[in-house]
C-alpha cells in the first residue's frame, strides 16, 4: 500500500451527465469516498463498465477506465484482472447490462471467483434507451415495451449470485451514503468476486421503485442493516428482530411473548452454508424488512490467484522456460 | 536384400490411411510421415476426419482418412491421388477409392471384409471390388486375426490386441517403402510411456506387419524414396498449422517481452490452439477458456488494456459472435490478434472441413467504418511466421489484426526447420514515455504511423478512460462532434493503410513474362504453386502471386494486377478475394476459379482450368 493519503477528490474527474436526482450521483460520491478509505493509488485502479446510464461512471473516475460494450464488462474485467492481478478492478453494470445481455458473463465471473468488485446498479428499468422493462422489473410492470404489463418474473440478483456460488453479496441504497461506502469498502477488501446490489432510483422512467429505502426514516422502518456478529434488529428504536421459524424466518417484536435480544438471530456473513444468507437476501416488504449491508462474505481461492499459482507450479516442474527450449521438447531431426 | 523381386526409386509417394475413426489411422499416418522426414524426405500431411466423434462402427460416415505425401525433393501439398490406399474396412474402400488411380495399391484387412462389414458399408454383393469395378493390385491380409495371434501371450484381451491393427498396416507400408522401423518404435515408446505393455504390443505388431510383407512378397515391387538433399541444413520437426500458430504467438510474446494471453472458447478446427497454449504455463502463457466466444474475445480486449499480448482464437461462427468485441478493439485502438481457423459455412456448416469463406467477413463484417488488418497463412509451417507477424503488427500499430488460417493447413503438417528467434525482427510497441507525462492524451499519435501510444494501467501519470464511444482525437473525451468523428474515422483508416510500409512487397513466382497470372491467398498456396509449376514444366507461361497480406494489400499490388494480360483468382469460396481486388484496383479483369467443397484443391483440376483460361 502506498503511503500517500488520498482523499475522495483524488478519484474524481469530469462532470457527471446523469439526470438531476439520479441515484448514480449519490453512488458515485460514495465510491469516491470508499476509494479514499481504501487508499489504493488511482493509477492502480481500473474501472470497467458496460453500456447503460450507470456504465458512464468510468468517465468520472480519475483512474484507468474502460467504458466497453453492452453486457461484456465482466468478461473484459476478467481478462484485465487475469492479465494484471495487481490492479484493483471495479466492474460497473446496470441491471440490463449485468443481468440481461451480460447475464452469462455475470454468473461465470461470480462462479470463477475472480477478484473483481462487481457493482450492480439496479433501477429495474432501461434508462438509456428510454424506459423499457428490465430483467429485474416486477411481473406486470408497465413500461414502453410492456404497455399491458410484463408477463415474466424478474431475476432476484442475490439468487443469481448465490446460484453461481457467489462468495460475497452486499446491498445498499444509492442514496444512503454511509451504508453504501461501508459495503463498497467491504466488497473491495473481500478477495474474490464481490457482488454489490445498489438499489438505485431512476427519476425519469421508474421513479420511486426503491421508495421503501429512499430515506433514513423509511430505511429504519423497512430495512435491516446486517452486520456480521450482531443480532438482527431493526426499526426506529431497534424494537423488531428476526428469528428462525421452521425452514424460514419471522419478524418478532422485542418484549412481546417474552422475546428478548437473546432470542434474536445473530448475523453470520462468514457461514459457508448460504441457506440462511439467501433467505435474508430475498426478504421483502411488506412482511419483511429489506436486507442491507454485507449479507455474505466467505473466503475462497480466487481464479486470478489460482491461474498464476498454476503458472508458478508448472514453471517449477517443467524444464523449458523459453521458446528455444520449447522447440527442443519436440521430436527433432537434423539435416546435415 | 536379394529376395526382393524389384525395387523401384520414386520421386514422391502418397499414402492414404483410412478406416473407422477409432482405427488409429491418424497415428499410423503421423508415424509414417515423421519417419520419412527423419531420413530427409519432405513431407506434407492432411487428416480428413468426420465431424462425429464415433459414428457407428463400419459405417460410411465414420470413415477417417489421413493422407501423407513424402518426396525426395520439396512437396507442397498432401497430393491429389494416392499411390497406396490402406482401407481397414469396406466403408473405407467405398468412400476413399475416389482418391486412387488404376495404379494405386490397395491394402485391406480381410478380417474386416466379412458379410456384416459389407452390409454396414451398403455393399449389395459379397465382392466389393467387382461391385465397384476395382482392378487395382490389392494386398489382402488377415490383419485382425494376425494381431490376435501375435499378441495371444501378451496378456492383452482380444479387443486391445485388435486395436493394434493400425500398426500392422503401418508395418506393411513401411516394408513397401523400405522404411526403417527403429524411429517408429521410439515414437511408440514415447506415446505410450505410461503403458509400456501397450507400447510393446504395438511394436510387436508393427514388426509383424513389416515381416508379413517381406515373407509373403505381398507386393511384386517395393519402393524407395531417396532424399535428394534439397532440404537446407539444420534441425527440423514435424508441425501442423495450429501448433505452428501457437508457437508463433509464443515467440512473438517472448520477443516483445509481454505475457501471452489467450481468451478462447472451444470450436473445431481451432481448439488445438487452445490445447497447445494451455500446456505452456512454464513460458508464462495464460489461457482462459471463457464461457462463450464473446467472452473469449472480450476478455482478450481486457487483457490488452491491461498490457498483455492478447489473442482470441476461433473459427467462422465464433467470428460472428466476436465481431462486436473486435470492434471495441478497433475504436479503443488496442492490440489484439484474432485467429480465425476457417471451416465450411454458413452457420455450423462443415465443422471439420476447410474453406476460405470468411475473408469478407473479417474484412467488413462489423458495424461502422471498421478497418482491420488481415493476414493469411499460406501453409502449415507458414502459420508460425504469419502468427508472429500478426502479433508484431497488432502490437506496433495498436490495432486488432485477423490471422486467417483454415482447417486444411491447421491440421495438415509438414517438416519445419526450427526458427532462430534471433533472426526475427524486434517487436516494439509504442509505449508512452516519461517525458509525455502531463500533456499526454489517449489518442495522441505518432505523426508518421498514425499510431497512438500505449499507457498501461498501473503506470503513474497516465490515467485515462477509453471505450466504445467515439472520442475526441485531441482530448480523449467523449465526442459527438461531427468533424471529429469524420476525422477519427479517417485517422483509423489511415493508420491501417500506413501499415503497408511495415509489410513486404508482393512477390510473383514462376514465369517472369507470364501469359497468365494465378492469384490466390492463404492455405491454397501448395496447390496453386504445384499447378503453376506443372504448367511451367509443360512450357506454359504462368506465374503465381500468392497473397499473405490482405489488408493492407502490399504496395505493388496494383502494379502486379495491371501487368498481366490474363489473371485468374483461385480461391475456396465464391469469389471473395476477386471481389475485394476489384474493389481495391479499378479497371482489372479477373477470371475466377471457385470451389467450395470443404476439400483442398486438386492440382490436376487446377491445371486443367488454368490451361482452359490460357487457351481461351
Amino acid at each position: 500500500m502506498s503511503e500517500t493519503v488520498y482523499t475522495a477528490k483524488d478519484y474524481k474527474t469530469g462532470q457527471p451527465r446523469w439526470c438531476p436526482g439520479c441515484g448514480d450521483h449519490a453512488f458515485l460520491a460514495s465510491l469516491h469516498k470508499a476509494m479514499a478509505t481504501l487508499g489504493v493509488a488511482p493509477h492502480n485502479i481500473a474501472v470497467i463498465s458496460g453500456i447503460g446510464c450507470s456504465s458512464r461512471l468510468p468517465y468520472y473516475m480519475n483512474t484507468y477506465g474502460m467504458h466497453t460494450i453492452h453486457g461484456r464488462a465482466a468478461a473484459i474485467a476478467t481478462g484485465a484482472k487475469v492479465a494484471n492481478p495487481d490492479l484493483t478492478i471495479w466492474q460497473i453494470s446496470g441491471d440490463g447490462d449485468g443481468l440481461a445481455i451480460g447475464g452469462n458473463h455475470f454468473i461465470h465471473a461470480v462462479r470463477r471467483n475472480i477478484d473483481l468488485n462487481m457493482i450492480l446498479l439496479n433501477n429495474r428499468i432501461y434508462g438509456l434507451t428510454k424506459g423499457q422493462y428490465s430483467p429485474t422489473s416486477c411481473r406486470g410492470f408497465v413500461s414502453k415495451s410492456s404497455p399491458y404489463g410484463t408477463v415474466e418474473d424478474p431475476f432476484r440478483p442475490a439468487e443469481l449470485c448465490f446460484g453461481a456460488r457467489g462468495r460475497f453479496f452486499a446491498r445498499c441504497a444509492a442514496v444512503d451514503a454511509v451504508g453504501s461506502e461501508q459495503v463498497l469498502v467491504a466488497a473491495a477488501r473481500h478477495k474474490g468476486a464481490s457482488v454489490v446490489e445498489v438499489l438505485q432510483n431512476c427519476m425519469i422512467f421508474n421513479n420511486g421503485t426503491h421508495e421503501a429505502v429512499a430515506t433514513a426514516e423509511s430505511r429504519a422502518k423497512n430495512a435491516i442493516y446486517l452486520e456480521h456478529g450482531k443480532p438482527m434488529l431493526f426499526g426506529a428504536d431497534k424494537e423488531f428482530g428476526l428469528m428462525q421459524e421452521g425452514f424460514g424466518l419471522k419478524v418478532v417484536k422485542l418484549g412481546e411473548n417474552g422475546i428478548t435480544e437473546k432470542d434474536i438471530l445473530v448475523h453470520d456473513a462468514h457461514c459457508q452454508d448460504n441457506t440462511l444468507q439467501l433467505k435474508l437476501a430475498l426478504m421483502e416488504g411488506p412482511d419483511f424488512p429489506i436486507a442491507l449491508g454485507v449479507i455474505r462474505d466467505v473466503e475462497a481461492p480466487t481464479y486470478n490467484d489460482a491461474v498464476h499459482e498454476q503458472v508458478d507450479q508448472v514453471s517449477a516442474a517443467k524444464k523449458y522456460h523459453n521458446f528455444e527450449e520449447l522447440l527442443m521438447t519436440n521430436d527433432i531431426w537434423e539435416v546435415k | 536384400m536379394n529376395d526382393k523381386m524389384n525395387v523401384e526409386n520414386l520421386e514422391d509417394v502418397i499414402v492414404r490411411f483410412s478406416g473407422d475413426s477409432g482405427d488409429g489411422m491418424q497415428l499410423a499416418g503421423n508415424i509414417f510421415s515423421t519417419i520419412s522426414a527423419t531420413v530427409g524426405n519432405d513431407i506434407s500431411t492432411f487428416p480428413d476426419y468426420p465431424a462425429d466423434i464415433r459414428a457407428p462402427q463400419g459405417s460410411l460416415t465414420g470413415v477417417s482418412g489421413f493422407q501423407v505425401h513424402i518426396g525426395a525433393d520439396k512437396v507442397l501439398t498432401p497430393g491429389d491421388k494416392c499411390n497406396v490406399l490402406v482401407a481397414m474396412n469396406p466403408a473405407a474402400l467405398k468412400t476413399q477409392y475416389k482418391f486412387c488411380t488404376p495404379q494405386s495399391i490397395i491394402i485391406i484387412d480381410t478380417d474386416s471384409f466379412k458379410d456384416t462389414d459389407l452390409k454396414k458399408a451398403m455393399f449389395a454383393t459379397d465382392n466389393p471390388f467387382e461391385e465397384m469395378g476395382i482392378h487395382n493390385e490389392v494386398i489382402a491380409a488377415p490383419i485382425s486375426s494376425m494381431c490376435k495371434e501375435s499378441l495371444k501371450d501378451s496378456g492383452l484381451d482380444f479387443k486391445a490386441a485388435v486395436r493394434c491393427k493400425n500398426m500392422f498396416a503401418l508395418g506393411l507400408v513401411c516394408w513397401l517403402f523400405d522404411r526403417n522401423l527403429s524411429y517408429a518404435e521410439q515414437m511408440l515408446r514415447e506415446k505410450f510411456a505410461k503403458k509400456p505393455e501397450i507400447a510393446e504390443a504395438n511394436i510387436k505388431v508393427l514388426n509383424d506387419g513389416y515381416n508379413y510383407g517381406h515373407n509373403t512378397h505381398a507386393s511384386a515391387t517395393t519402393y524407395r524414396i531417396e532424399s535428394t538433399g534439397a532440404k537446407s541444413k539444420g534441425k527440423y520437426m514435424d508441425i501442423n498449422g495450429n501448433k505452428a500458430t501457437s508457437y508463433g504467438l509464443i515467440a512473438a510474446a517472448e520477443k516483445a517481452g509481454l505475457t501471452l494471453y489467450l481468451g478462447s472458447y472451444p470450436i473445431t478446427p481451432a481448439t488445438d490452439v487452445l490445447h497447445e497454449l494451455a500446456k505452456h504455463k512454464s513460458l508464462g502463457v495464460i489461457t482462459v477458456q471463457a464461457e462463450d466466444e464473446i467472452a473469449g474475445c472480450a476478455s482478450a480486449v481486457g487483457a490488452a488494456f491491461a498490457g498483455a499480448l492478447a489473442v482470441t482464437s476461433t473459427s467462422g461462427p465464433g467470428i460472428c459472435l466476436k465481431s462486436e468485441a473486435m470492434n471495441l478493439a478497433v475504436i479503443t485502438e488496442l492490440p489484439l490478434v484474432v485467429l480465425d481457423v476457417q471451416r465450411g459455412g454458413p452457420s455450423t456448416g462443415l465443422p471439420t472441413k476447410s474453406e476460405q469463406t470468411d475473408l469478407l467477413q473479417v474484412l467488413f463484417g462489423r458495424n461502422g467504418e471498421s478497418p482491420m488488418p488481415v493476414i493469411a497463412a499460406s501453409s502449415p509451417t507458414d502459420c508460425f511466421d504469419a502468427a508472429y507477424m500478426a502479433a508484431k503488427l497488432a502490437l506496433e500499430h495498436m490495432t486488432p489484426v485477423v490471422l486467417l488460417t483454415d482447417a486444411f493447413i491447421a491440421n495438415g503438417s509438414a517438416a519445419w526447420k526450427l526458427p532462430d528467434l534471433k533472426q526475427y525482427p524486434a517487436i516494439q510497441p509504442p509505449y508512452v514515455t516519461d517525458d509525455m507525462k502531463g500533456n499526454w492524451t489517449p489518442f495522441q499519435r505518432n505523426p508518421e504511423t498514425g499510431v497512438r501510444y500505449w499507457a498501461k494501467p498501473g503506470q503513474e501519470g497516465f490515467m485515462h478512460r477509453i471505450g466504445g464511444l467515439e472520442k475526441s482525437n485531441e482530448t480523449g473525451a467523449i465526442s459527438t462532434e461531427p468533424e471529429n468523428h469524420h476525422k477519427m474515422t479517417v485517422l483509423r483508416a489511415e493508420k491501417v493503410a500506413k501499415m503497408v510500409k511495415a509489410i513486404p512487397d508482393q512477390t510473383v513466382e514462376g514465369c517472369e513474362d507470364a501469359d497468365l497470372l494465378v492469384v490466390g491467398f492463404g492455405g491454397t498456396y501448395g496447390h496453386l504453386a504445384s499447378a503453376v509449376s506443372t504448367l511451367n514444366k509443360q512450357g506454359k507461361k504462368v506465374a503465381l502471386a500468392h497473397f499473405k497480406y490482405l489488408n493492407p494489400l502490399p504496395a505493388n499490388t496494383e502494379a502486379i494486377l495491371k501487368k498481366y494480360k490474363k489473371i485468374v483468382v483461385a480461391e475456396q469460396n465464391m469469389g471473395q478475394f476477386a471481389a475485394y481486388l476489384r474493389m481495391k484496383v479499378e479497371g482489372i479483369h479477373l477470371h475466377q476459379f471457385n470451389q467450395v467443397k470443404g476439400q483442398p484443391f486438386v492440382v490436376e483440376e487446377l491445371v486443367e482450368a488454368f490451361t482452359k483460361i490460357l487457351e481461351a
